[in-house]
């Protein structure tokens, strides 16, 4: 007999994505949904899409959600697990949504240690307005609203979003990871499985963020695009756990 | 149910209690902050929810995210808040998610001061927020119909799947007067939200609770969707009082705690002899723009006094279809009229 390897995850609706190829949104939906499948919690899962590339998410995860305005998303999740505490909830957000416009948001919502997980794509660029300054740009590196490249007297420096939520006491897990080699998907799974545990066990606020990849918009192919990302990203953003007061799991 | 001595902003938070709202967020600004401290005082003892929020644009999208739920939730504010939230009543209204909004209006524009004003009016009735939609206004004159309306405000969100607001202003929030309660809404008898709300997608299709769709034919079918509601809360929800209006010659205009004052004016008026009505709009939208212009058949002139620089006198204009003079008095930036300065005014017009 055959065995299944790899199949849709429940958590999945199997709508078709709407991600450029090679960009890191997809698998990472797909890590997010085998967690809630393993973790048995479908049912009783909200997702908050945000604004940006993954604003559709709410129509490739099989489960209730909304839309939050750009960068609100900690809020609306808030408002959600306030409302329905029995229930979990997950933000899915963009750098520009979480670091830019909502960075107030996110660092309430964490140092309240609000009982949500935040999944944090950093593609160190505006994906969907067409690739335009984001916080987490590098110095140096152009986009369409930093022609000459990012300069720190004009426009500041990478916002590194972990250093600074790693400060908040309400925070239960916190983990940067990539997935740009099977070892990494393999780890920044574990991470998220750990973000979402930090709320099923009550703990508190759980973050993972996720180097990820804009083919697109940083204008070269998806495979230099992984390779980009390993000398440029990580050089600037450190992979590593923050936070952990979840421990190991039984 | 005795009456007690309450203060404007508590009455509102305790109607908003009996009425099953379980859920406040809110952030301080005066002259308010009485009803969020009420509320974090009160909620925890039946089993609800305060949260003091980091901002206003916090406040209103955990007001969206527990809205969501189904339940029944509220916040209140001042002006400039109030500017703060337009982002989140947009979307809230676009997603058709009922919630109670409280304006305490105060002096403005820009920071102002902490005075009553009614300088909102445009904000609560025609937008503030981006994109064609429309909010239940209600704008009560007394504490006592505060506490009425409040508790409507909750009943017409859900009926309606709309945000409603409450537009009061300082004076009115902080008044101490005598109300009666209405009793506590038993939250089983509350409207079942199963249909659209987010509660988890067990063992059915699940519910997406969104203000948008990429494709401007869908997009425009929620627009249209929402002009029938609108339609019907037009059809079935105007409110209004008049005051002395059945032999009236001249008919003042006037909403909230203006129009209280004014209510005064018509007594001194008739002291005098002269016949002097008042129609108070109680929702300021949908406008009661058909009594209003049925008086117009009738009455030789109208007085519209507001304390902004004459907001409403837009509706009453359209009312009144041209039928008729209307006059205007008003003081603004959080300066209450007194029912002398009125009434000479209105002396002052027709020459008495
Ligand atoms: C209030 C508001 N401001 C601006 C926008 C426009 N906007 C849409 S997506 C976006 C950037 C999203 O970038 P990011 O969060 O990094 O997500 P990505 O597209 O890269 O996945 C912006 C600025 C908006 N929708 N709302
Ligand atoms: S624009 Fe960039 S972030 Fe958006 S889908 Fe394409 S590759 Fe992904």
């Amino acid at each position: 007999m055959r065995k299944v390897l790899y199949k849709m995850p429940e958590s999945l609706t199997g709508k078709e994505f709407t991600y450029c190829p090679g960009c890191h949104h997809g698998i990472i939906h797909r890590l997010v949904a085998e967690v809630i499948d393993e973790l048995g919690i479908r049912e009783k899962t909200l997702v908050v899409a945000p604004i940006g590339c993954s604003v559709f998410a709410y129509q490739f995860f099989n489960m209730d959600g909304t839309i939050a305005p750009h960068g609100r998303a900690p809020a609306v999740a808030t408002g959600m697990k306030r409302a329905r505490p029995d229930l979990y909830v997950f933000t899915y957000q963009g750098d520009g949504d979480l670091a830019a416009i909502g960075t107030a948001e996110i660092m309430h919502a964490a140092n309240r240690g609000e009982k949500i997980t935040t999944i944090f794509v950093n593609n160190a660029i505006y994906g969907m307005t067409g690739g335009q300054m984001a916080p987490t740009t590098l110095l140096g590196m152009k986009s369409t609203t930093t022609p000459y490249g990012r300069k720190a007297e004009n426009d500041g420096y990478p916002m590194h979003m972990c250093e600074f939520l790693k400060e908040a006491r309400g925070v239960a897990y916190l983990a940067r990871t990539k997935v740009n080699t099977p070892q990494d998907v393999e780890k920044t799974k574990k991470a998220i499985k750990k973000a979402f545990l930090a709320q099923v066990k009550g703990i508190g606020f759980g973050m993972v963020e996720v180097l990820s990849t804009c083919p697109t918009n940083w204008g070269i192919d998806p495979i230099s695009a992984n390779k980009w990302l390993e000398e440029n990203m990580i050089p600037e953003y450190p992979l590593g756990v923050f936070v952990d007061k979840v421990g190991d799991e039984k | 149910m005795a009456k007690v001595m309450v203060k404007g902003t508590e009455a509102i938070g305790e109607a908003a209690i009996r009425a099953g709202c379980r859920h406040f967020f809110g952030y301080p600004i005066t002259p308010q902050s009485e009803l969020p401290e009420y509320m974090s005082k009160r909620l925890p003892e039946v089993g609800g929810v305060f949260l003091q929020t980091e901002s206003e644009v916090a406040t209103v999208n955990m007001l969206y995210g527990a809205a969501c739920t189904g339940k029944r939730v509220m916040t209140s504010t001042s002006s400039p808040g109030f500017s703060l939230m337009m982002e989140g009543v947009s979307y809230m209204a676009c997603a058709k998610l009922p919630a109670v909004f409280v304006n305490v209006v105060r002096g403005g524009p820009g920071l102002g001061d902490i005075q009553p004003a009614q300088g909102d009016y445009w904000q609560a009735t025609k937008g503030g927020g981006h994109g064609d939609y429309r909010l239940i206004v209600l704008a009560p004159s007394t504490v006592q119909e505060a506490v009425d309306l409040t508790v409507l405000a909750f009943d017409l969100a859900d009926k309606y799947r709309t945000p409603a607001l409450i537009l009061a202003d300082g004076m009115l929030g902080q008044m101490m007067e005598p109300v009666e309660f209405p009793e506590f809404r038993d939250l089983s008898t509350l409207p079942d939200h199963s249909d659209w709300a987010l509660t988890g997608a067990k063992g059915r299709e699940p519910h997406i609770v969104t203000s948008f769709d990429i494709d401007p034919y869908v997009l425009e079918k929620m627009n249209l969707e929402l002009v029938e509601i609108y339609k019907e809360i037009e059809k079935n929800e105007v409110r209004w009082e008049e005051y002395k209006t059945e032999d009236a010659d001249i008919v003042i205009t006037a909403f909230g705690t203006v129009a209280r004052i004014a209510k005064s004016v018509v007594d001194m008026a008739r002291e005098d002899g002269l016949k002097v009505g008042l129609f108070r709009p109680i929702t300021v939208w949908p406008y009661p723009y058909e009594p209003l212009e049925k008086l117009a058949d009738k009455v030789e002139m109208f007085f519209d006094v507001e304390m902004n620089m004459g907001q409403m006198l837009e509706d009453v204009k359209l009312a009144v279809k041209g039928k008729k003079p209307i006059k205007f008095y008003s003081r603004m930036g959080g300066v209450v009229p007194t029912p002398n300065e009125i009434y000479d005014a209105l002396k002052k017009e027709i020459g008495r």
